[in-house]
């Protein structure tokens, strides 16, 4: 009956569901991000707007899914649901994994889905655009996976917000590397292959090792 | 037949070892003893490497601040991979004294990142020109910094010191596996630095009469590190045991050791 895909399915569906009932908290990350891109193109000169692009959208894009976090928790960890997925028969990694993809779902895919209008603002040449949106879609999954292992580091500690961040940030370089690092690749004409085949592969070994690793910092950090 | 003694006996020693109020004795005698020894290198690597040690043909004397700064950014990676084996090891058996090793390792680590960082900024300015360039390994040495800063945040963020040692371990191993990504994803920019001159296989390729100071100096660290980690892990013991009998009795000045 409760077979672990019907469990997956069930508890990736109720995340997504009560984000849905609050949409207007959906859209603070988006909204921070096209302030803080609009920020950025009235503060650079002109002639610097599209070289630094990518640098830009990329740090904002990091620094929105860091906001996104604190959501997150107050969703998923302030509302009793870690007793239920501690509790639950199923392996707590698989039910962390689908929350994970709950929170991509209603918090990283927003993100995408603003970034040609960021790539608008800031003149990102066109031939560029296809690096950016791929790099996004490979980046911004891990990048929730990395905040959810900060989120359950975090989950009862004082001054969450900026503890957070020093603790995520640095986790998020590799990410911000890459993928910024394949825009301006292919800005500059080149291929930029092997940048998102890496952003990739992060993905890859996050989605391995970061449920396992959430899922044993919640059971061992819950008092 | 085995010999051998059973299995709970084998470990005695180490469950003896590892008990708080024997190893905060035992750890008061070596940590003087490796203090000693550590200055002593250290007096002798430094003198020999400031003042015998032949200045280099290219970079004349600022070269001889590697003889702080190699050995110090050595260290600073040894420390985290010993914070992390000593949080792993406190994670699965929950030993007290590897927690203890590992909360201490974080703030020495930091303090040896930031020296190797400080070094390296005032031989860039001769030698490269300019006191910060994000040269690929200064880059990891700068990331290295924030990584102790989140594990100790995480030590000092919780109510709970049993939580907090958890949070903290944990978020020391997972920097394990992330540093060499952060390494390789920083060494893959262009660097300047240059390549690694003691550690290369076959024959090192360094002068002899700069050689011998530097692993001097090597040593001092390693030993004034092992020194500290001593004298911190022994506070760390104390703090949390501040309630059982043994620390009761120190305080009242009547604990003689056992």
């Amino acid at each position: 009956m409760h077979t672990l895909p019907a469990v997956f399915f069930a508890l990736a569906m109720r995340d997504v569901r009560i984000a849905y009932r609050r949409r207007a908290e959906l859209l603070y990350p988006p909204l921070f991000l096209m302030l803080a891109s609009m920020l950025f193109a009235l503060a650079l000169p002109a002639n610097a707007r599209a070289e630094s692009a990518p640098a830009v959208i990329w740090v904002i894009a990091l620094l929105a899914s860091l906001m996104a976090l604190e959501t997150m928790r107050r969703r998923d960890y302030a509302r009793g649901l870690l007793e239920q997925l501690l509790l639950s028969p199923q392996p707590t990694a698989v039910l962390v994994l689908a929350s994970a993809l709950a929170h991509w779902l209603v918090a990283g895919l927003p993100l995408v889905a603003v970034a040609p209008l960021l790539a608008l603002m800031l003149n990102l040449p066109p031939h560029a655009w296809p690096e950016l949106l791929i790099g996004l879609l490979l980046g911004t999954p891990t990048l929730c996976l990395i905040g959810g292992l900060g989120v359950a580091l975090t989950r009862t500690a004082r001054a969450r917000g900026a503890l957070l961040a020093v603790i995520i940030l640095p986790l998020y370089i590799p990410i911000l590397i890459f993928g910024s690092g394949a825009v301006r690749m292919a800005m500059a004409g080149f291929d930029a292959g092997a940048q998102l085949l890496l952003l990739g592969a992060l993905l890859l070994l996050a989605l391995g090792l970061a449920p396992m690793a959430i899922a044993y910092a919640l059971r061992a950090t819950y008092e | 037949m085995s010999t051998a003694p059973p299995a709970a006996k084998r470990w005695l020693w180490l469950h003896r070892f590892a008990a708080p109020k024997y190893f905060y004795n035992f750890a008061a005698k070596w940590a003087k003893w490796f203090g000693a020894a550590a200055l002593a290198l250290f007096l002798l690597g430094g003198y020999w490497g400031l003042f015998i040690a032949p200045p280099d043909y290219q970079m004349g004397d600022s070269y001889r601040i590697l003889f702080v700064h190699a050995p110090a950014a050595w260290m600073s990676m040894f420390v985290y991979a010993a914070m992390a084996a000593a949080a792993g090891v406190g994670l699965v058996w929950r030993i007290k004294l590897a927690d203890a090793i590992a909360r201490s390792c974080a703030p020495l680590g930091a303090a040896f990142t930031a020296c190797a960082l400080l070094t390296g900024m005032l031989w860039g300015k001769p030698t490269w020109g300019a006191y910060w360039v994000w040269d690929a390994r200064l880059t990891s040495e700068l990331i290295l910094l924030f990584l102790y800063f989140g594990v100790m945040a995480l030590y000092a963020a919780y109510e709970d010191h049993q939580v907090a040692r958890r949070a903290a371990a944990i978020l020391a191993v997972v920097g394990v596996v992330n540093l060499p990504i952060i390494h390789y994803s920083v060494e893959w920019w262009h660097t300047l630095h240059q390549a690694p001159s003691v550690m290369k296989f076959g024959r090192p390729s360094i002068a002899p009469a700069m050689l011998i100071p530097l692993l001097l100096m090597f040593a001092a660290f390693k030993l004034y590190f092992i020194s500290a980690l001593l004298q911190r892990a022994r506070g760390e013991l104390l703090a949390r045991e501040r309630h059982a009998q043994w620390a009761a009795q120190l305080a009242r000045g009547s604990y003689r050791g056992e």
